[in-house]
């Protein structure tokens, strides 16, 4: 792995300079240089591996996301004695399937019915079921989503193509370091003759934020 | 060289599609992975806690939107991460200065 000695290399940072250049009263850096040097001087002193990051970078970028999750809510569409197991101690049963946390946190699986649409955010930063969703998407991070979807989630819903009953009972649910939430989303009318493998197609990552549903692939636009 | 694999992996579709895939890459710039991957890597390590981490991560988030500022979120992180290596000791943030203009100067 000899790549990651490039990993720090600025040239995407051709485009317009960081706007709080300046605010210390001094130029700012590259984060990209200050990543490499705050890397290389943990290396220095031993407290970490280049080949241990390397292969943990590795890990969420090739291994780690939101197939993991999909398998989980297959195996819970296919299988009550599992998804009461998973309603009841997700961590238990997500760690059953051979996936694992990284920092000892707690996954609470939110189950999603025709009348109750459960939906994550992390208002404070961005805490996210890692080991079965991987690491969150870019929206889930931006200040809007964070606040919007708790002042105006049926809105926000909307936004993302989802529209909900009136009857629909919209509960959002505030991650924090130590309960992260997975949701387990309905499974669609209609996928009664697929197979596990096959359910698991049908399950996306939005699906297990609950912003979106899962849907058979003819009824997605 | 780099980015040309990724449009590669990018572009993959259905059973070839890696599972990081849902139409997002998972980092947008390599620094930013080695930055997820050093603050986790020590977490693991049991260098510090992820609460420890995490904090700072709340506190650095807060003052970018307080002030109005980009967000640029992995760079809120790399803030973080260096506040928390400060803080503990591991480093001092006069070295970390020093070897930042280093590598500006040469590269």
């Amino acid at each position: 792995m000899s790549d990651d000695h490039n990993a720090g290399h600025p040239d995407h940072d051709a485009g317009p300079p960081p706007h709080d250049a300046g605010h210390h009263g001094k130029p700012e850096p590259y984060p990209a240089l200050r990543a490499r040097a705050l890397e290389s001087l943990l290396v220095d002193k031993g407290l970490i591996s280049t080949d241990a990051v390397d292969a943990l970078v590795q890990a969420y970028e090739q291994d780690i996301g939101p197939l993991n999750g999909a398998k989980v809510v297959a195996r819970a569409w296919v299988d009550p004695a599992y998804k009461a197991r998973l309603l009841e101690d997700g961590t238990q049963a997500i760690a059953d399937l051979g996936f694992e946390g990284l920092e000892g946190s707690e996954i609470v699986v939110l189950e999603n019915g025709p009348t109750v649409q459960n939906v994550v955010v992390c208002t404070l930063c961005s805490c996210y079921p890692w080991p079965v969703l991987g690491l969150p998407p870019s929206w889930y991070k931006s200040p809007a989503y964070r606040s919007r979807v708790v002042i105006e989630p049926r809105v926000v819903l909307r936004e993302f193509g989802l529209e909900l009953d009136d009857d629909v009972e919209v509960r959002v649910w505030d991650s924090t370091a130590d309960v992260r939430y997975l949701v387990l989303p309905e499974r669609p009318a209609g996928s009664d003759r697929l197979d596990e493998p096959a359910l698991t197609e049908l399950v996306t990552r939005d699906s297990m934020i609950g912003v979106a549903r899962a849907t058979l692939p003819e009824a997605r636009s | 060289m780099n980015r040309d694999a990724d449009l590669g992996i990018a572009e993959m579709q259905g059973a070839a599609a890696l599972p990081r895939d849902n139409g997002e890459l998972v980092f947008e710039a390599p620094w930013e992975g080695r930055a997820f991957g050093v603050a986790v890597t020590l977490v693991q390590q049991g260098v510090f806690d992820w609460h420890d981490f995490q904090i700072r991560l709340v506190a650095q988030i807060e003052r970018v939107e307080n002030t109005g500022g980009p967000y640029a979120y992995y760079e809120r992180w790399l803030a973080a991460l260096e506040r928390v290596a400060v803080d503990k000791g591991l480093i001092t943030a006069r070295e970390l200065d020093e070897r930042t203009d280093r590598y500006a100067s040469t590269g």
